[in-house]
């Protein structure tokens, strides 16, 4: 019988039903954070258990971390706690801790992947809901909650319920200047932000097929956002290329007979899904959220959504979302000033993020008063990145270049958005209060809309802004 | 590792209104700066019911006629965004036993039933009907019955659906799943020699 991808591993991975009719799923890798493990490892010494398979189990530190003052102890005593407590409980525990000083540290979903960690056909936990980004590598990967963090550890499973698949296919050809960012934007605000409650995501078509691996990471991280826990896409050459000579892949011919197990697992094209979703690329325009989910978006040359013009249903939370913003209704969005670009966290921190940013950004000038940050997703991206002179790119354009970290994703470490100041913002979260200030706004985009908004100060068509796609674009 | 088991679960109620209430509101991220659960449940909402300047916003959360509720009622899609526990950590630590909500996301839904917190759906009218009655009486009492999946207020009773998975395993006292999970380590290690790249 044909099976899908998610099928196949699911089944591989099933270790038995449990007696409330979930399904015991071993995981095969383990990432772990300072944020959501320490009280995890705390049961387990409650409970007198150690960690089951610490050789699969590997931890970083992202979240708290800070950007620019790099060394120990932190000027935040309650991050240099949880640094310490993540060292202590990985020695104690015995878990891989890609800790600063090893050059390795960097946000968890770029440092899986980049270890070669995230391999096709495995499956993937960790207490952190963007883990869903390890799917662009045909790898079931689920975001967890602290519980299981300890369900893990004790046990190398966990207690699951089998969700639906639905088959999401992009085809056609993506426009000039339109990323992977929009198109997994675009398909939040056709799906909406529950809508995937409940699904696995796999995503597919003609865009997919051309993407590179970290667009595809980019789609994937993003799945929760659209309710779904799990997002993935088959593995092709392209992965086993991008993954080929990582620290924790196979070598020789133990790499030659996992790349062929590797060729099996995707979806067979005649498998069943649940649903299928079908959309064209080019209906997909640069995109930038207007509200305080991330499913409230609109194409950069579409206007403010009116309260007024819509069904009863959705009227109260456009009203409560553009109170938070600060927006006017029908109003356009192109033009709206902003006060700081972050580009960065587990969406768009990649090499290529950069790479393409730097493209377009040689020798424009960030917009006087706007904070500009590019925080690399790890030390390793950071170093490539220099060794390639695009650190200073940014830097002479007038962004900060920073240590690798979650940073103003979240806001749990030093980097902060202050009152009502509004981000362009690579990130995925634009929630009320995400970026660290309760009455902080974010405006969600592609890395390159990030710096097409920093260079003019407000939020703009990065294809206007940099002529993208035009016959006449000089690359400085 | 024996547990309670969780039939019903029933006290005051307090009304948040709105949808896809995401855990960044329910705990702020900054408050996230700690290694055990303790403390988290006074930071609960934080911002939804405080000033910046720390005062109270005129909110249900802040009516001291509610201080002592047991049960939330909500909207659709509630918990969506981070996979943090701290947030139902949160919730049951202000003292909340159980959710009325349209909908759910579902890290939520599983971190909320690990804690032996009943996540009951119910339609928008009901949870409208149920709000306006502990709105006119705030010492109305709001019951959830989880072997029938009821909700019971005041002299009404209306259906409320729950996974039949989280009901199952909070009747049987097997919410915590840690146990189970233990108890199947022969096949654990049978499914990992098959699969021979998991230790």
């Amino acid at each position: 019988m044909p099976k899908s991808l998610f099928e196949k591993v699911w089944e591989a991975h099933t270790v038995r039903e449990l007696s409330a009719g979930q399904t015991q799923l071993l995981i095969g890798a383990h990432l772990i954070h300072e944020v959501t493990s320490p009280q995890a490892f705390g049961m387990l010494r409650e409970l007198g258990l150690k960690v089951r398979v610490p050789e699969r189990t590997f931890a970083t530190v992202d979240h708290i971390v800070p950007t620019d003052e790099r060394a120990e102890p932190f000027s935040d005593a309650l991050a240099d706690a949880m640094i310490k407590e993540l060292r202590r409980n990985c020695e104690e525990f015995g878990v891989t801790y890609f800790d600063i000083a090893s050059g390795r540290q960097g946000i968890v979903h770029v440092v899986g992947p980049e270890q070669g960690i995230t391999q096709p056909g495995t499956t993937i936990a960790c207490g952190d809901s963007h883990t869903s980004t390890h799917g662009a590598f045909g790898t079931i990967a689920f975001g967890i909650g602290t519980s299981q963090v300890r369900d893990v550890l004790a046990t190398q499973t966990m207690a699951i319920s089998k969700p639906k698949l639905r088959r999401i296919n992009v085809d056609g050809e993506l426009p000039p200047g339109v990323y992977a960012k929009d198109v997994i934007l675009y398909i939040i605000r056709k799906l909406g932000v529950k809508g995937g409650t409940g699904f696995a995501y796999e995503y597919g078509g003609e865009v997919f097929d051309r993407f590179n691996m970290e667009e595809r990471m980019t789609v994937c991280n993003m799945s929760i956002e659209g309710g779904a826990r799990v997002g993935y896409v088959n593995p092709d050459e392209k992965t086993f290329e991008y993954l080929k000579g990582r620290p924790y892949c196979p070598k020789g011919k133990a790499w030659d007979e996992a790349v062929e197990r590797w060729r099996d697992l995707a979806s067979d094209s005649d498998c069943e899904y649940d649903d299928v979703v079908n959309f064209r690329a080019e209906d997909i325009s640069p995109s930038v959220t207007w509200g305080i989910t991330p499913g409230q978006g609109v194409f950069i040359d579409e206007t403010i959504p009116d309260p007024d013009q819509v069904d009863e249903s959705q009227c109260d939370s456009i009203i409560e979302a553009l109170e938070h913003m600060k927006l006017k209704p029908g109003a356009p969005i192109k033009g709206t000033p902003i006060n700081v670009a972050f580009l960065g966290s587990c969406t768009n921190a990649r090499l290529t993020d950069f790479q393409e940013v730097a493209r377009y950004l040689k020798g424009r000038k960030v917009a006087p008063g706007v904070k500009a940050i590019a925080v690399p997703g790890s030390m390793g991206v950071g170093r490539i990145c220099e060794e390639l002179g695009i650190d200073r790119v940014f830097r002479d354009a007038g962004f900060e270049w920073r240590g690798a970290g979650c940073s103003m994703c979240l806001a749990m470490n030093p980097d902060k958005l202050e009152g009502d100041q509004l981000c362009a913002s690579s990130s995925n979260r634009n929630f009320k209060g995400r970026q660290g200030s309760p009455i902080g706004r974010t405006i969600l985009m592609s890395p390159l809309m990030v710096a097409a908004a920093a260079v003019t100060g407000e939020v703009s068509d990065a294809r206007e802004v940099f002529g993208v796609g035009s016959p006449n674009l000089v690359e400085v | 590792m024996a547990l309670e088991k969780i039939t019903n679960i029933s006290g005051k109620a307090v009304y948040v209104p709105g949808d896809d209430i995401d855990t960044d509101r329910i705990i702020p991220a900054r408050f996230m700066k700690c290694i055990t659960f303790d403390g988290l449940g006074e930071f609960a909402f934080y911002d939804v019911r405080k000033n910046e300047d720390g005062s109270d916003k005129p909110h249900p959360l802040n009516d001291p006629r509610r201080s002592d509720a047991s049960i939330l009622l909500s909207g659709s899609n509630f918990g969506c965004g981070s996979s943090r526990e701290h947030a139902p950590q949160a919730l049951h630590k202000a003292g909340f036993r159980g959710i009325v909500a349209e909908s759910y996301a579902e890290i939520f839904f599983g971190n909320s039933t690990t804690l032996g917190i009943p996540c009951f759906s119910a339609s928008p009218e009901i949870i409208r009907e149920i709000a306006a009655a502990i709105e006119a009486d705030p010492d109305a009492v709001v019951e959830l019955d989880v072997e029938n999946t009821t909700i019971r207020c005041g002299d009404k009773t209306y259906p409320g659906e729950l996974r039949e998975s989280a009901r199952g395993a909070l009747l049987s006292g097997k919410w915590d799943p840690i146990a189970e999970l233990l108890e199947g380590v022969d096949q654990v290690e049978e499914t990992a020699r098959k699969l021979g790249y998991v230790g």
